[in-house]
């Protein structure tokens, strides 16, 4: 861009604190061809003066010096298909937070506008993505999530194919006679509905089922997935837009509950076991086929334990409740002890709780139990801390174990390491290497074989699963953000849940899949940076397939050719930028972001020399916390030290550490970062961005150790969007260390 | 291009659903009565499970809307007709007047010297704010707001100060009619008011608080800049009670279950512990419900030393005369009478649907005063207007009410 217009704004106070006329130069001096200011630039005049000069062809590329770019977004939208434009927060960074006429401000003030011009100068223009994208909605899993998500794609226009591995659809719920009441007055069992669900998928003529079907193979990205599987053992393939996994969960294993007495006797059932003879009808003591007279429901059975499952699947209790309530129908002769740790009937199913709990012939106890034993022909449980004493036996003639639910899901990283793990061991480089492979496969080789969508990614063929093994999202606010774009988990896979939230779930990923689908055909990224249009380019002559970039990408976005070059997908791309920060070669770059231009705008500073005694500090600020975190302090009038310029990043994992070493190189005293929260509760939308970034400060730190210089002059800090308060003290605090530790030797170099 | 669908209520459900639909290439109108969106979660300190700020999500979901060529945001207004008219619906919308119009750069000049004080409705009413002032920190719209009441009779220092030309005190409402293919309600809650609690000394003591006021009261925007301080006394509590049930599970007063408050409640209990390490704090509860992986929020609070769960019910709460109060606990399951002490009381106050809206849509209730989706008619309820439920449920069932409604609406893009 070699007409940079730089437009700025004298009103909110800038005109004042500052000698706005002082800053022409200054952007002059990086490559501005004009140079405007007006008194309040956001106001119609103002923002049609801005137009008419990209509209003349005056400018090519804007620099807006007057509030932050989250202020006045819809004033300065100005089309960036055409015009990349730079917003310069003199009102945030510079105006509300330091005292005005001062020279430090104005020095301030100045480097601003030269940086955020050196960078505008060296955006590019976005390319719209050309392709012919599928409107195909893939459906896995023919439960009830996965009927509901194909319904209600089909609703929203789309063509769905849904896959089911088993002859028949409906899932769990297609064997039960009995559910959960969804609708007032939440006191009664309903009938079920979902074989009029299943009437309905079948019937329609934009969802095709395929039973018998499992799945080869999906390679591609979001809008041009290509599909090949076998259903009733036919092979065939086809192209989808998007793709919903919903293929549920299993009930664990009870087997491994043989203190409760399953295995010991034929008399103990799982509560899975006890709705197939409630569903046929046919409720019996399987070792003589008599009705029971006391039916004791073991709840949490290997839940809500350390040794078995640490979770509450949510729906047992529930479960629980349906299955008194089905058996008070029909036989109210016979008694029902449930004993509980805590009774879990949240929200509306209290009324169905309090009037299944007021039958006779019920009794509901709080209690542990933790031993059935068989006693004659019966059985008799063991109960603790309970209302009915410290320790109690309990006779009953059949026990009901309320197992939880483990998600039908696959591990596609740790598969991905077992599968590269077995290469190793086959290159047989070296004793090390393939020891290491051993003890992988050893550990993990269980997941091979268990793959269920077989995506040909890089990082591996199923969806990377959280703690628990579903492959649920991380955000309470985004709870179908998966890690593969494109895939989004619904039902019992992706959390314990009832079947009224698994419905939810269906219509909830369904939206999410036609959106995705919608999206790539505007060229437009989806969540987070929803609506950007940007998309990476990689000058691949100088890739030297260190692969650091394809290992990183938090969402499988790039696959790998046979030398290990980087394939770029960038209907699977978020544009976090992870890449361009993990790239040592700097051959990684967006339109509006990229390593030259923020490296530019690093050597677009000033650095006085040592006798100034006007340190410099760069503090880079991941734009989705800490910047606003930082604009909120500046609402607030707090103040901070004025050697320290701004720079916004869109990730802690999108800083390059060249400019880290450019700015060390030409004089910058010291580096501060601030980003998300990283670890187990990781608040980094991109996932893995701020782990990223302190991996490989450490490589920095030793290159500053080698340098001589001191490794406090690189710091990072972690800061939540609502902790405006620590913005002036991280800055503060790190100017002092700075001041201590002295300036950089390498100023004047 | 079809018409839009509306989505009533701009707190995380509504936010969800417009942002959703949008998206995926539809017309938006979101409404919202309050003066910026984001409802009743950035009123939170943090969210259960993750312990992270709401505004984080808020901050993502408001540059969805704003950069949505598709999203039409209509703060401070509210439903004032709604008639079913072919498939869809026509809603006239009522605009509270613009005092402060859109030429506000939020330069923050009006609010120093405003000189009316009013009670801050962001803060549940815990501190004072200038009548005219940003909503919160956070806001978005990023507009100011006033409180045309408060202003002293003929004074106009802020349109003075203002150099924008953005304030006009003779403002009037205004109103417009738009025709949209589907509805969702997304009018989400309120708390159970502590004031109808009597026996647990809500509202009779200083010192019984609402579980909605104590996020406030850690929030570092909040009244007290984030100290966790009693409120007859403005002194760190070194005993804390949380009530869990406080008129929830109970014929009197909410018999349903709100399906957060333990969780809220074991959050609450860590912002204690983080801020007063030596205080005790005991959870008296019917039952401890947090379903799923939530179990872990349950299993970690547990762990932490001087922190104790109690089965028992509240039923009293008396001051003494030493100020501090006093707690009769009845342990359902041994049918004692428990005796204990604290300096300060949290309630866990359960939820209320909000749904004054949507009674003009004639949407059906059930006899708790939640919403009941209508496919035939293409109204939908998202959020707590639908269900007691948390903000990942909360979310979870707007986006599917966006492909709900844009079922309804019977189109696609």
């Amino acid at each position: 861009m070699d007409k940079i217009g730089l437009f700025v704004c004298t009103g909110c106070e800038i005109g004042k604190a500052i000698d706005v006329d002082a800053l022409e130069e200054a952007g002059r001096d990086k490559g501005a061809k004009q140079f405007v200011k007006h008194a309040c630039l956001c106001n119609p005049e103002g923002v049609a003066l801005i137009q008419k000069a990209i509209d003349g062809g005056e400018v090519d590329a804007v620099a807006i010096a007057a509030c932050s770019n989250r202020a006045k977004v819809a004033e300065f939208s100005f089309d960036r298909t055409k015009t990349p434009v730079e917003r310069i927060a003199l009102r945030e960074q510079v105006v509300w937070t330091h005292p005005g006429g001062e020279e430090d401000t104005q020095m301030l003030a100045a480097d601003l506008v030269r940086m955020g011009v050196a960078k505008v100068g060296r955006m590019t223009l976005p390319k719209k993505l050309d392709d012919t994208l599928d409107d195909t909605v893939l459906v896995v899993g023919g439960g009830l999530a996965g009927l509901t998500a194909a319904n209600a794609a089909a609703g929203m226009g789309h063509p769905v194919v849904l896959v089911e591995k088993g002859e028949q659809l409906g899932g769990y719920m297609a064997g039960l006679k009995d559910v959960l009441p969804e609708t007032p007055p939440y006191d009664r069992l309903h009938s079920n509905t979902v074989a009029a669900l299943v009437k309905e998928v079948e019937a329609s003529k934009q969802i095709k089922v395929l039973t018998r079907g499992t799945i080869k193979s999906i390679t591609g990205q979001p809008g041009m997935f290509e599909v090949s599987l076998e259903a009733n053992g036919v092979a065939q393939s086809f192209k989808a837009g998007a793709i919903v996994q919903a293929t549920g969960s299993r009930p664990y294993d009870a087997t491994k509950l043989g203190h409760l007495g399953y295995g010991k006797s034929p008399n103990v059932l799982t509560a899975q076991e006890l709705d197939a003879q409630l569903g046929a009808g046919a409720l019996k003591r399987p070792s003589d086929g008599k009705l029971p007279g006391r039916v004791l429901f073991v709840q949490c059975a290997g839940s809500r334990d350390a040794n078995h499952l640490p979770y509450c699947s949510s729906e047992c209790c529930a479960t629980t409740l349906r299955q008194v309530a089905a058996i008070h129908r029909d036989h109210p002769e016979i008694e029902c002890a449930v004993v509980y740790k805590d009774m879990r009937a949240p929200g509306q199913l209290e009324h169905f709780y309090l009037a299944v709990q007021s039958k006779p012939n019920s009794l509901f106890a709080r209690g542990t139990i933790d031993e059935v034993q068989v006693k004659g022909d019966g059985l008799c449980a063991r109960v603790k801390d309970s209302i009915l004493g410290d320790e109690l036996q309990l006779d009953a003639d059949l026990v009901v174990l309320a197992v939880g639910m483990c998600p039908n899901s696959a591990d596609g990283e740790a598969i991905r390491q077992v599968r590269d793990a077995k290469a190793r061991i086959a290159k047989n480089e070296s004793e090390e290497q393939v020891r290491q492979g051993k003890e992988t496969v050893d550990k993990l080789g269980h997941h091979e074989g268990t793959e269920i969508l077989n995506l040909v990614y890089r990082q591996g063929p199923d969806l990377p699963v959280l703690r628990y093994a579903f492959p649920d999202s991380h955000y309470i606010c985004f709870p179908y953000e998966t890690r593969r774009t494109g895939v989004y988990a619904a039902g019992t896979v992706r959390a314990p849940m009832d079947a009224a939230q698994a419905t939810e779930d269906g219509f909830g990923a369904a939206m999410k899949a036609v959106q995705c689908i919608s999206a790539a055909k505007r060229s437009e990224a989806v969540h987070p940076r929803a609506g950007d249009i940007g998309v990476a380019e990689f000058f691949l002559q100088r890739c030297t397939q260190c692969k650091r970039c394809t290992e990183e990408c938090p969402f499988g976005t790039l696959n790998e050719d046979v030398k290990g070059t980087p394939e770029y997908n960038p209907w699977r791309c978020r544009r976090c930028g992870i890449c361009l920060g993990s790239c040592p070669e700097r051959i990684i770059s967006f339109p509006d972001y990229s390593v030259d231009a923020i490296a530019t705008a690093i050597k677009a500073m000033e650095v006085p020399d040592e006798t100034e005694e006007k340190p410099r500090i760069l503090a880079f600020l991941c734009e989705n916390d800490a910047l606003p975190a930082l604009d909120e302090a500046a609402a607030r009038g707090m103040k901070w030290n004025p050697w320290i310029r701004v720079i916004p990043v869109r990730c802690l994992g999108a800083i390059n550490t060249v400019w880290i070493a450019d700015s060390l190189s030409s004089g910058v005293d010291g580096v501060l970062m601030l980003g998300c929260k990283s670890g187990d509760d990781y608040q980094c939308h991109y996932i893995r961005g701020s782990e990223l970034c302190k991996t490989r400060m450490t490589n920095v730190r030793e290159t500053l150790s080698r340098l001589t210089l001191e490794p406090e002059r690189v710091q990072i800090h972690e800061i939540g969007r609502n902790e405006f308060a620590r913005i002036p003290e991280i800055f503060d605090a790190f100017a002092e260390t700075i001041t201590s530790v002295g300036p950089n030797p390498y100023k004047g170099f | 291009m079809s018409q839009p669908l509306m989505i009533v209520g701009a707190g995380i459900a509504g936010v969800t659903s417009a942002a959703e639909a949008a998206e995926a290439g539809r017309e938006v109108i979101l409404v919202e009565k309050d003066p910026s969106v984001g409802g009743r979660v950035l009123r939170s300190h943090h969210y259960f499970p993750k312990m992270c700020p709401p505004s984080c999500g808020m901050e993502i979901n408001t540059r969805r809307l704003e950069n949505n060529p598709r999203v039409t945001v209509k703060v401070r207004t509210t439903v004032k007709r709604a008639e079913p008219v072919g498939k869809g619906w026509r809603v006239t919308l009522e605009r509270q007047p613009d005092y402060v119009n859109q030429n506000c750069t939020a330069c923050g000049e009006c609010s120093k010297v405003c000189p009316a004080k009013v009670p801050d409705p962001f803060n549940l009413k815990l501190s004072e704010v200038p009548a005219i002032r940003l909503p919160h920190g956070e806001a978005w719209p990023r507009r100011f707001v006033l409180d045309r009441t408060a202003c002293p009779a003929g004074c106009t220092k802020c349109v003075e100060v203002c150099t924008y030309k953005a304030i006009d005190l003779d403002a009037k409402p205004t109103e417009e009619t738009v025709e949209v293919s589907a509805v969702v309600l997304a009018t989400g809650w309120r708390p159970y008011a502590k004031e109808k609690l009597v026996e647990l000394g809500g509202g009779l003591y200083p010192d019984v608080i609402a579980n909605v006021e104590l996020e406030r009261l850690t929030a570092p925007a909040g009244p007290t800049g984030g100290k966790i301080l009693r409120p007859s006394n403005g002194q760190a509590p070194k005993k804390v009670a949380f009530v869990q049930c406080a008129g929830s599970r109970d014929r009197n007063h909410l018999p349903y279950c709100s399906a957060v408050c333990c969780l809220a409640s074991l959050k609450q209990a860590t912002y204690v512990k983080n801020q007063i390490p030596d205080a005790e704090v005991t959870i008296y509860y019917i039952d401890r419900r947090t379903p799923g992986r939530n179990e872990d929020v349950l299993t970690k609070t547990t762990a932490l030393e001087g922190v104790r769960l109690v089965k028992g019910k509240v039923g009293k709460v008396t001051r003494r005369d030493d100020g501090t109060l006093a707690l009769r606990v009845e342990d359902v399951d041994r049918g004692q009478l428990l005796e204990a002490t604290a300096d300060l009381v949290v309630l866990a106050t359960g939820m209320v649907p909000n749904l004054a809206d949507g009674a003009l849509f004639g949407v059906e209730r059930d006899p708790d005063g939640f919403g009941l989706d209508d496919l035939s008619r293409g109204l939908f309820v998202a959020g707590v207007a639908r269900r007691p439920e948390d903000v990942a449920a909360s979310v979870r069932d707007a986006t599917g009410a966006a492909a709900k409604a844009i079922v309804a609406a019977g189109r696609s893009a």
